[in-house]
């Protein structure tokens, strides 16, 4: 796994209150994890202070699972 | 009118969070109070508070018992306290698998006086270091008063009134008894009912010190801090927690075969339009809900045997203390009358559910906690059974509980046993 998607499921852990084996790349903050849209803005905030990246609010949008930020992260930081 | 009795007790406070555990601990005579240990207080001017202890303490709070791990990141710790409290009422009531219909039929009336300190001012700092776009999407919904009512509704689904008071100091009381009225005028035939606070932070601790209403000179013996009546006393101990209880309507009860704690029989209240702080100094308005209180249960006066006071360990209590004497007359002589702040502090708005849940336990074991630390009564005191030191065994026919607070507002109930 790599450092990014080893950070992300600890954040995700964290806030969502789920366990760790459940978030896994393809499950979807909403339909798997139980987020509701204000859980995503949390999560989206925690992402930028950990990595340091910004994720303007169309992007955020297209955040749905777990890999989507990944991913997003990966090509986004400095 | 229909009949109101309460059936369910949950407590949260710094002597324990098990309604059996801190009664225990009240009767014994033990003290909640230490040195501030939530955040470093060095620099305050009070050093001292009654907390609700960590889990691992044996009088200590476990919020996973009854509070999701995603709330608890979200709210402030009044709403966990209020949550874990009320689900222990409903437990204790036997409430928890209710129908859709009944649900219909049960609500929530648990309020703060404050609200979310704590997560205020932590967040206005993230604001000023980090900037609008790292405020917390869940910082309003996590410091709302009304969001103990709202998160005890979503979690046991009680689609009842949903109602939160805040009157300060007493807002417990206010909040059981406006309850009591909504199961009396057949709004709800459950009501959960109660008050909850948690302000032990840096702003907290040095608004009220600022106020003048804090102990100060107690900082080295946390235990002896907390000292109604007592001639040394120097101001109130901050404590916090919960106290919520199950009120429901007498003939429901008494057909599921529930187990009925008491009857809540007066509800009296008041404003005294003197000061924003200071009690008017006759104590008319503690007077006035004390007599509201007693006229509505239609009990006589020499009926209540036990008084829960307000009894802060200001120079408010001797205030209160000539109002019960003005009212009660000859009949002072035999009731009790003892502030269990001595042993907890003060709640704020959780301290009216707390010491109504002690008033009631008092009935239930016809014996009445004690006012520790009360080694020199003040003068004024005399004539009056206060209780010093240790709890006493007695019959406790009735009781009155008194809350006092900022504004001037006032709110007194009157229990009893209950009876066909």
């Amino acid at each position: 796994m790599s450092d990014t998607a080893e950070r992300v499921k600890k954040i995700v852990v964290e806030h969502l209150g789920v366990e760790a084996e459940k978030v896994t790349e393809d499950a979807s903050f909403i339909d798997d994890l139980g987020a509701d849209s204000l859980d995503i803005v949390e999560l989206v905030m925690a992402f930028e202070e950990e990595f340091g990246v910004e994720i303007p609010d169309d992007a955020a949008e297209k955040i749905g699972t777990v890999k989507d930020a990944i991913t997003y992260i990966d090509s986004n930081k400095a | 009118m229909r009949r109101v009795v309460v059936t369910g007790l949950g407590l949260v406070t710094p002597l324990g969070a098990e309604v059996e555990l801190v009664w225990a601990n009240i009767l014994a005579g033990k003290s909640g109070a230490t040195r501030i240990t939530r955040f470093d207080a060095s620099d305050q001017k009070c050093q001292i508070a009654c907390e609700v202890k960590p889990a691992d303490h044996p009088y200590g709070f476990d919020p996973d018992k009854r509070v999701d791990h995603k709330v608890q990141r979200q709210v402030d710790p009044f709403i966990i306290y209020g949550i874990d409290a009320a689900g222990q009422a409903l437990e204790d009531a036997g409430l928890t698998e209710m129908t859709e219909q009944e649900r219909f039929r049960a609500g929530c009336s648990i309020g703060s006086g404050i609200g979310g300190l704590p997560g205020i001012e932590s967040e206005s700092l993230v604001l000023a270091e980090k900037g609008p776009k790292r405020v917390s999407p869940h910082f309003v919904h996590g410091r709302l008063i009304n969001l103990i009512s709202g998160q005890v509704s979503i979690k046991y689904g009680l689609m009842g009134p949903n109602h939160a008071v805040v009157t300060a100091c007493s807002t417990g009381a206010h909040s059981i008894g406006d309850a009591a009225r909504m199961i009396a005028l057949d709004d709800a035939d459950v009501m959960l009912a109660g008050g909850s606070e948690s302000t032990v932070c840096p702003i907290g601790i040095a608004g009220f010190a600022a106020a003048r209403a804090l102990n100060s000179s107690f900082n080295d013996r946390p235990e002896q801090a907390s000292r109604p009546y007592d001639r040394d006393r120097d101001g109130f101990v901050m404590g916090e927690g919960a106290g919520v209880v199950v009120l429901e309507e007498y003939e429901r009860a008494k057909a599921r075969g529930a187990k009925i704690y008491c009857e809540v029989v007066g509800y009296g209240l008041s404003g005294d339009a003197y000061h924003v702080t200071a009690p008017e100094p006759e104590g008319s308005g503690a007077y006035r809900s004390m007599e509201m209180a007693i006229k509505k249960s239609g009990l006589a006066l020499s009926d209540i045997d036990y008084i829960n006071a307000h009894g802060t360990s200001t120079m408010a209590d001797m205030i209160e203390l000539s109002a019960v004497k003005r009212l009660f007359g000859d009949a002072v002589g035999g009731l009790s009358m003892s502030s269990t702040k001595s042993a907890i502090g003060h709640l704020l708005g959780g301290a009216g559910a707390v010491e109504s849940i002690f008033c009631i336990l008092a009935m239930r074991d016809q014996i009445v906690p004690p006012t520790l630390n009360l080694d020199n009564p003040s003068e004024g005191a005399e004539g009056v059974d206060l209780v010093p030191h240790v709890a006493k065994k007695r019959e406790v026919r009735a009781v009155l509980n008194n809350s006092f607070g900022f504004g001037g507002t006032n709110a007194s109930l009157v229990m009893v046993p209950v009876r066909d």
